[in-house]
């Protein structure tokens, strides 16, 4: 399979999407208008917990312009027996699209309202009487974990190996992996490390706030227009919280300013179907940045301690990690994925780690680039450079020295095919940026990544036009440069250009089912079924030939986007090209169209190894990153250009996210930096020039080789750039973010 | 959106009646702070008074012994100006902090002072230049010293009615030379968590005869430090009188802990970027 020379993977074509998306043609989630068309606004809660007492929105009614007010008594009522998706739990979603007993977190949303503007809505949103209770509320792990804490769900009862609590609590999940004997493990080693950390929630800080725009008709279907990541999901979900039969939704996805896994999810969906229903008019929705920040998102807080063992020669022995990650409002931390990432880069005989999924009142977490994995990385990493300082190794030669390769088994059970991990060391090592000179009050860090990518449920569609040309569609918006990946991949098969391929993302009626654009899962599984389906073109096109030439099939090869005689077959007759073929298909046997459908059971995991140089500035605490190299094993880069974007963007918010973004929150629960201005994401020159070193070690799974690229990379970096820090100023921060008043604070030992 | 009366009038004494017969009307400049505060929700103007159209109220001049700066002078005028860059360097580098690119086609010096964030860019560095703004009444015009032109956060000393006009800055003497440094967690588009500005005169054997220090978002308004100045003056700016300078500049700060950053962070640094802008500008003084 790695024998195949390719002709267009690997190329770098222009994006078939990029003209729109350059000169503002493209319509993201708020750009759509309908006649008649309502725009609504969302009620929000100001307490961070309370029971709801009573809702009167009648007053809202009597405000001018204003046509329909729902709140969450209007939806049915979601059970915990009732449908379990796989998209989490239907009944949690259900409340936090729109609370119905209780607010869990200030921003949750308790009522909505459609009105002829935008004024008029939120005049009548304003006019809404709603009674709380309020109740404590609960904001971090340690008070959520406490014996006397304030209990979020009355029915929260913790799953998972004993011992677990078995009164409901806040702790909604335990994990627990382990391997060999741990006491033996630390009593076997020369060095014990042992630290804790944690890490403040974090937004995925998409640029493009949640939107949606849904029409209701008479005979009640549905359609929804909306930014997301995955149309099927939004249509299961919806069909779920409304209790509208999910074949009356149809779901059109536009293009999409960012996601990174945040718009995996509802939240707007299912009220401006209901505003819609009872106006009988189309009804706009669109987040403000504030709502985005207080309401959707973010990623867990977390709380990781490690321990970790090595012998003198650098084998690492044992490693005990304990995590809590705050899932927010309701379950469903990534504390989970968090497990199964934190040490599955090496191999240690002794293993245990144990993972708390905790319920705290603030916002539902959802899913951002490889969830979880960070968060533990963070520990490890540092853990592990630790580790390579006291035995005064290299801390790429300590790396290399325990690194995972083929053959091994990860602790969440699958032994590991061909994997890229040790040549992304390597390649690490090699780069220029590794041996650079450094200044004073510099210092480099090093930084390794897991992510095991997911593969899921995807189906193509191929459709050859007359003249030759081809278009792909699939139900994946395209979130990171997919639409180029799937013309490459379908161009490669025929053997034409890519520039004849046209990509589309379908909708919910035009598409076959297909798993969200997520999990870095497009370019492999999507990519499968599309290149199943070019492929069975190709047969067509041969049949076509046969036909045409009078031959059977194995007479008529396929080469260069052409047919010719097979070896051995009468070779009296012109090749034909494509364009020959497609022109005929009237008289060969009418359209010539293609689908496949894959549901791949696994991944091929990503591994990456980062750089950073930063400079510490010892008076104001504040770091400069001066030089950052990703390297990553992409197995086969399709289109390059959009694999070394996700390797930068990765790093780039892995940077952020180290360095100043975090949540602050008040007494009360209330976010205090909902905005980017006070919510720090690094800008543009914040940034050096992200260096990137793809390195190729094929997929045994995937038809090219073909790993998932975009989660890895957000993996070691806030390790990487902490492990940095440390080297310039001999401190440990195992607290993010590594913020100016921070970096002083320890550089002066206060 | 919300529909607000427009007007944009022609002449300092056009505005100065609108604005004195409509006590809610309110200057808009580059509209960089308005605007936000508008769509925030936390300002409802009656009318917008757009001042941009005013002549007086434009462009950068050098006149006889000062630097004359309009009011509604965008950001990037100013620090592009050749000879305001050549004669308060500092002046030119707090206007080049504002916000990005695209902010510094709009943003205003006259909207900087009149905004009255504490942690104005502009203000400490107009503040350590002596800076006065010239501001236009229906009584007619008067001026005000900059350090007493904010009188706490979004507070200015401007009576209803009066309009600013432009500032002036004295043309600087002989081995005069001035300095900005503001800290911000990132390199653009956030909002100083410290600034400092400092001016001075260096005599010919290289000692200080006369300075101004000047800090930012350390107090309800910037303030002016006669301490830190008495620290330089009569010394070679030297590390000992920079050290002096720090610790009086630390020991005057007053912030305040919040999200942008702590107290104890704020005196801290504060001192830190007073001593170094202070050893920017004796150094430029030296090479004058
Ligand atoms: C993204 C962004 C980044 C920013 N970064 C910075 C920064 O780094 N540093 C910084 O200091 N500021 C920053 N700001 C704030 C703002 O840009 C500056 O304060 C700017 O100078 C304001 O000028 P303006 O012309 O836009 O004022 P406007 O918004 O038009 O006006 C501001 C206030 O001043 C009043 N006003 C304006 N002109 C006059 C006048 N001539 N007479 C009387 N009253 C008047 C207005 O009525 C209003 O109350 C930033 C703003 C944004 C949006």
């Amino acid at each position: 399979m790695s024998e195949r020379k390719f002709k267009q993977v690997g190329t770098r074509p222009i994006r078939h999407d990029g003209l729109e998306k350059v000169t503002g043609r493209a319509n993201f989630g708020a750009d759509y208008s309908l006649p008649g068309m309502l725009q609504g606004a969302v009620l929000r809660s100001p307490h961070a917990h309370a029971k709801i007492v009573s809702i009167d929105t009648s007053p809202a009614l009597e405000v001018e312009g204003v046509k329909a007010v729902i709140s969450g008594r209007d939806f049915p009522i979601p059970t915990r027996e009732g449908d379990r998706q796989q998209y989490g739990d239907v009944p949690d979603l259900a409340n936090n699209v729109i609370a119905r007993d209780k607010v869990l977190y200030h921003g949750h949303a308790v009522a909505a309202v459609a009105a002829t503007t935008i004024e008029a809505a939120q005049r009548g949103a304003e006019k809404i009487r709603v009674e709380y209770e309020v109740l404590p509320p609960v904001l971090d792990i340690e008070s959520a974990i406490a014996p006397d804490a304030a209990i979020l769900h009355d029915d929260l009862v913790c799953q998972g190996p004993a011992p677990v609590p078995s009164s409901p609590t806040n702790v909604a999940r335990r994990t627990l992996l382990s391997g060999g004997d741990i006491e033996q493990g630390f009593a076997d080693s020369d060095v014990v490390v042992e630290r804790e950390f944690t890490t403040p929630m974090v937004h995925q800080g998409y640029i493009e706030p949640h939107a949606t725009v849904v029409e209701t008709l008479e005979n009640g279907n549905v359609t929804i227009w909306c930014c997301t990541q995955g149309p099927f999901a939004v249509r299961g979900l919806t069909a779920s919280v409304t209790g509208i039969e999910l074949s009356k939704i149809k779901v059109i996805p536009s293009e999409i300013g960012g996601g990174f896994g945040g718009k995996t999810t509802i939240y707007l969906e299912p009220l401006a179907v209901e505003l819609s229903r009872r106006s009988g008019r189309p009804v706009k929705l669109v987040m403000s940045r504030e709502e985005v920040f207080r309401a959707t998102g973010p990623t867990s807080a977390g709380r990781v301690r490690v321990k970790m063992g090595a012998r003198k020669d650098g084998r690492l022995v044992a490693a005990e990690v304990v995590m809590y990650y705050e899932a927010g409002a309701f379950p469903g931390s990534p504390v989970g994925a968090g497990c199964m990432c934190a040490l599955s880069a090496y191999c240690f005989d002794h293993f245990v780690i144990d993972g708390y999924d905790v319920v705290t009142t603030k916002p539902r977490v959802a899913a951002y680039r490889a969830p979880g994995a960070p968060i533990a990385a963070f520990g490890v990493e540092q853990v592990v450079d630790e580790v390579a300082e006291r035995l005064g190794l290299d801390p790429i030669e300590l790396r290399l020295l325990n690194a995972v390769q083929e053959n091994d088994v990860a602790p969440y059970g699958p032994k590991y095919q061909a994997i890229g991990f040790r040549e992304t060391l390597e390649e690490a090592r090699k780069h220029p940026n590794y041996s650079a000179t450094l200044g004073p009050n510099q210092g480099r860090g090093v930084a390794s990544g897991f992510w095991f990518n997911a593969g899921l449920q995807s189906s193509a569609s191929v459709h050859m036009n007359e003249d030759g040309t081809a278009i792909v569609t699939t139900g994946n918006p395209d979130i990171g440069g997919s639409r180029a990946a799937q013309a490459i991949m379908v161009a490669e098969e025929l053997g034409i250009g890519a520039e004849q391929v046209v990509p589309l993302v379908g909708d919910t009626e035009s598409a076959g089912y297909t798993d969200l654009t997520g999990g870095s899962r497009t370019a492999y599984a999507t990519g499968m079924a599309i290149i199943e389906a070019s492929q069975d073109i190709v047969r067509q096109l041969r049949e076509r030939a046969a036909k045409i030439w009078g031959v059977e099939l194995d007479g008529v090869a396929w080469e260069d986007g052409r047919a010719v005689p097979s070896n051995g077959a009468a070779s009296d007759v012109e090749p034909l090209n494509l364009a020959e073929i497609a022109a005929q298909m009237g008289a060969t046997g009418g359209p010539i169209v293609a689908q496949a459908a894959v549901s791949p059971p696994m991944a091929g995991p990503g591994f990456a190894t980062h750089l950073c140089d930063v400079e510490v500035d010892q008076e104001t605490g504040k770091v400069t990153v001066l030089r950052y190299t990703t390297v990553q094993d992409a197995g086969k880069a399709v289109h390059p250009s959009y694999v070394e974007g996700q390797m930068q963007g990765g790093a780039a918010q892995g940077i952020g996210w180290a360095l100043n973004e975090e949540y602050i929150f008040d007494e009360n629960g209330v976010v205090e930096n909902p905005g980017f201005l006070d919510y720090r994401m690094p800008v543009a020159s914040d940034l050096p020039m992200i260096d990137t070193v793809i390195v190729e070690v094929a997929n045994p799974l995937h038809p090219y080789g073909v790993r998932g690229v975009g989660e890895t990379p957000i993996v070691p970096p806030l390790a990487c750039v902490a492990n940095a820090v440390a080297a310039a100023t001999g401190k440990r921060f195992t607290d993010l973010p590594i913020s100016p008043p921070r970096v002083l604070a320890a550089i002066d030992g206060d | 959106m919300q529909s607000i009366p427009y007007q944009a009038p022609a002449s300092v004494s056009e505005a100065v009646a609108l604005l004195g017969s409509d006590a809610e009307a309110r200057v808009l400049a580059g509209g960089t702070d308005l605007l936000v505060q508008v769509r925030g929700g936390v300002r409802k103007p009656s009318a917008w008074i757009d001042v941009k159209r005013i002549p007086d109220l434009l462009g950068v001049s050098v006149e006889g012994d000062s630097i004359r700066i309009g009011a509604a002078t965008p950001a990037a005028v100013i620090f592009e100006h050749p000879e305001l860059q050549r004669l308060v360097p500092g002046v030119a580098e707090a206007t080049d902090l504002i916000g990005s690119t695209q902010i510094q086609g709009r943003a205003t010096l006259g909207g900087n002072l009149c905004n009255a964030s504490p942690a104005a860019d502009t203000t400490p560095a107009l503040i350590a230049v002596g800076a006065q703004c010239i501001v236009a009444g229906s009584g007619g015009e008067r001026e005000i010293a900059v350090e007493a032109f904010a009188t706490g956060p979004g507070q200015t000393a401007l009576a209803q009615g009066e309009l600013l006009v432009a500032v002036r800055i004295p043309k600087p003497a002989a081995r005069t030379a001035d300095a900005y440094l503001r800290l911000i967690p990132r390199t653009e588009m956030d909002i100083a968590v410290v600034g400092a500005g400092v001016a001075l005169t260096l005599g010919d054997d290289g000692t200080c005869t006369q300075a101004r220090v000047a800090i930012g978002a350390v107090a309800p308004t910037a303030l002016l430090l006669e301490e830190a100045a008495a620290a330089l003056v009569g010394s070679r700016v030297d590390d000992d009188a920079l050290a002096r300078v720090a610790a009086a500049a630390t020991a005057a700060a007053r912030p305040i802990d919040d999200k942008r950053g702590t107290i104890a962070y704020r005196r801290k640094v504060v001192g830190v970027l007073a001593k170094r802008a202070a050893a920017i500008a004796a150094n430029r003084a030296q090479e004058r």
